[in-house]
């Protein structure tokens, strides 16, 4: 019927390996194998694999360190896109994303996705015709110079640092979890794993690493729900069936949401709200009141003969204030959305652009499609990403290989709608409305972690639905434990969200490394450095990248999920109209891609800045909040700094003299007749 | 020249209509969700079905087509490339 070649049989005894592996660990934990060893195997079972997968693959050849000597066939380049592209936001937190807010997160099912299309359509074939190494390689020539070279690698490290910081912070989320490794070791540990590919392989290995990677992933992602699916009608293709539980959700929901109980709840988590709004209106006063009441209370304990215990608590109290009016403020504030939050009435799962009234309405449906065009772009933006084209052996593989990337990328993206559904059905029916005291050991365990909260604010001893609060991250990593399965499967989905962080972190890191040692370094400063030579500068500036990404990441930076979503916005403001607009438009000139670049990246960091943030404490700037332009949250900045970025162009290019050298250029990646590079 | 410039003119065309088809059905047809979401298929709501599989399919189908067109062009044109 068909033959496979060498490396897809390979491929195939290594899923083979990988499925034995997980059975065997199965019926050892059947036998007694204690949880933490299952986590310990799995870990280093799968990061010896993708070590040994990079030790083989080791080069010392640049074509082969920075595009894998342009040898990898479209079907495993679509496989290794799909991890590459896949990070540890997508398994683990976009199931839960979708939990959470129901349709309005299927935005970024749709963006994540149709950005593919226009990778397909307007750059793909284009950039590997070119074929150099890099993204700012193919704004330079069609440009010329290097003041836009300069601008690329800015905007290219910027987009990929926090991007890869977001992993490396996954990384360590997960070791802690499942191996129970202190998290800042977890991080180091992660780091060890995502070097042993790169250091000394670079995208050769990176390659063959993220095709291993891509099959754990999707099997982890895959098995929990089918299981769940199966536990709950009976056929484990979850996708095909979800429409009927999805059904049985709103049943659900109209039985839950209206219940007095439910009701009441919400209304006292409004009044707590009211109440902090009032405290954080009478500062200082009301901070040097709390103060005294405490002291106070604290003075009676004493003069009373109250447990010692007590005392200590409230001292403890005491002790936690905040110091000044301005950390009460930020904590109060807090703590005051976070009643608000809760005091919110629930959604319907499938309702599209919900809201109290028109203008809520409104604004949902304008963020929704405002967040699809910014992931869409930026997708179509994003530097590791678009590099993976340059890979493939011909032009037309490479277009193949964005089928092939879409394919494989939908195998998850399909699963996740349904992911959340299912976790909710199991919420709503067996853990909502149940007695406090009586609520499976898994909350207990992910409540301690910190990710699930519930609180009984009308004690009543019954948990209702608003009384719970989950992280979105808990879905996937907790739903083995929700739906009763054996330890092995959490072992595996770890295993899986691993592999999706690394992998990820594994193409940005190559992307930095490329960007400073072969775009700054070898085509700007020492243009006659030795090929051995220009690999030793890559490696080590890998190690120094990593590095400092793990240490940025081990303190634990906030906001880490909505930083990504930032450098979507950067990476599609940057690059996305000066690449088309080079591609499509030979009247595009050097000054007005160098402006538009400019205006797109400055003003997505302006929006985000001001609406996001009131000051920058380093700077000394503060007051900076804005009201947000047509109710865009700065997660979409990207839609201001990409208009922007594609008039800039044409304005400029329009007022400056058409470069003729662009005609050669052009009809050299249009056609491949004069053969734009190899 | 006018041959090269043809295959160019016809990869264009092509290339312009599909993306016209993926801005309105990514754009256009979300705008109008809630009033999709009135009609049912595979008991699911259309306008959540759309977002939650349909678009996707959709979208790999548009990536194969062009592949597919753009094959016969280079085909056509002799450009069997490299």
């Amino acid at each position: 019927m068909f033959s496979l070649t060498r490396l897809q049989r390979y491929y195939l005894y290594y899923t083979g390996c990988f499925l034995a592996f997980v059975l065997a660990l199965a019926v050892l934990e059947q036998h007694g194998m204690p949880p933490r060893w299952i986590g310990y195997a799995f870990l280093f079972f799968t990061i010896s694999m993708y070590a040994v997968i990079g030790v083989a693959s080791r080069t010392s050849d640049v074509s082969e360190y920075y595009v894998a000597g342009r040898r990898v066939p479209a079907f495993f380049n679509g496989m290794a896109t799909g991890a590459d592209w896949m990070s540890a936001a997508s398994f683990i937190g976009l199931a839960g994303t979708l939990y959470l807010s129901g349709y309005q997160g299927l935005a970024f099912v749709i963006g994540w996705t149709g950005g593919f299309v226009l990778v397909a359509l307007l750059l793909a074939p284009y950039l590997r015709r070119f074929g150099e190494y890099t993204i700012p390689d193919f704004l330079s020539a069609r440009y010329g110079g290097n003041a836009i070279r300069i601008v690329a690698v800015v905007a290219a490290i910027l987009a990929s640092f926090v991007y890869v910081v977001a992993q490396i912070y996954g990384v360590g989320v997960i070791t802690s979890r499942f191996v129970s490794l202190q998290f800042e070791i977890g991080v180091f540990v992660g780091l060890a794993g995502i070097l042993v590919c790169s250091f000394l392989g670079g995208m050769r290995a990176v390659t063959w690493t993220q095709v291993a990677q891509y099959v754990i992933l999707i099997v982890a992602y895959i098995t929990p729900v089918a299981i769940l699916s199966w536990n709950v009608t009976g056929n484990p293709v979850p996708q095909l069936v979800y429409g009927h539980v999805l059904k049985e959700v709103g049943r659900l929901e109209d039985k839950l949401f209206d219940m007095p109980a439910e009701v009441e709840v919400r209304k006292l988590y409004r009044e707590r709200a009211d109440l902090y709004a009032e405290k954080i209106m009478q500062l200082p006063n009301s901070l040097i009141l709390e103060r005294e009441q405490i002291s106070s209370q604290i003075n009676d304990l004493k003069a009373s003969d109250t447990q010692m215990k007590d005392i200590v608590a409230l001292e403890k109290l005491r002790r936690e204030m905040p110091h000044d009016p301005d950390e009460a403020r930020a904590r109060w504030e807090e703590s005051m959305y976070t009643a608000l939050d809760r005091a919110k009435p629930p959604i319907h799962h499938a309702e599209a652009f919900p809201g109290q009234d028109e203008e809520q309405k409104l604004a949902a449906r304008i963020n929704f499609l405002a967040l699809i065009f910014c992931l869409t772009v930026g997708t179509a933006a994003l530097p590791h990403v678009l590099a993976r084209y340059y890979t493939t052996p011909t032009v037309s593989q490479a277009r193949e290989s964005v089928f092939w990337s879409l394919l494989f990328i939908l195998a998850l993206y399909i699963t996740a709608p349904a992911y959340a559904v299912f976790a909710k059905y199991e919420i709503f029916s067996h853990l909502v409305e149940i007695p406090i005291a009586k609520l499976p050991g898994w909350v207990a365990a992910w409540t301690k972690i910190g990710l699930v909260s519930i609180e009984d604010i009308n004690r009543d001893g019954i948990l209702q639905l608003a009384e719970l609060s989950l992280n979105p991250d808990v879905i996937v990593l907790a739903t083995p434990e929700i739906a009763g399965m054996p330890y092995v499967v959490s072992g595996l989905v770890a295993a899986g969200a691993l592999a999706a962080a690394l992998s990820t972190a594994d193409g940005l890191l190559l992307t930095i490394t490329s960007a400073v040692s072969h775009d700054i370094y070898y085509r700007i400063i020492r243009p006659d450095a030795s090929t051995q030579f220009r690999l030793v500068i890559s490696k080590s500036m890998l190690l120094v990248v990593a590095v400092l990404a793990a240490t940025v990441a081990a303190q634990k930076p906030g906001s880490i999920l909505s930083m990504v979503s930032w450098a979507f916005s950067i990476a599609g403001s940057a690059f996305f109209p000066a690449l088309v607009l080079g591609i499509f438009w030979p009247r595009a000139t050097r000054a007005g891609a160098l402006a538009g670049m400019l205006v797109g990246l400055l003003l997505s960091i302006y929006y985000i800045l001001r609406v996001e943030f009131d000051g920058i404490p380093l700077l000394g700037i503060s007051g900076l909040h804005m009201a947000p332009w047509f109710y865009v949250h700065s997660t979409s900045a990207g839609v201001f700094g990409v208009f922007a970025g594609f008039v800039t162009i044409v304005v400029v290019s329009l007022l400056t003299k058409p470069e003729p050298a662009t005609e050669r250029f052009l009809s050299a990646i249009r056609q491949g007749k004069h053969g734009g590079g190899r | 020249m006018p041959d090269s410039d043809l295959f160019w003119r016809k990869q264009r065309r092509l290339t312009l209509l599909l993306f016209i088809l993926w801005l309105l059905l990514t754009f256009v047809m979300n705008w109008f969700a809630p009033e999709l979401n009135e009609l049912t298929v595979f008991e699911f709501p259309l306008g959540f079905y759309m977002g939650a599989q349909g678009l996707l399919i959709i979208y790999l189908a548009i990536i194969w087509y062009y592949n597919r067109r753009m094959r016969q062009l280079e085909a056509e044109y002799g450009r069997a490339d490299e």
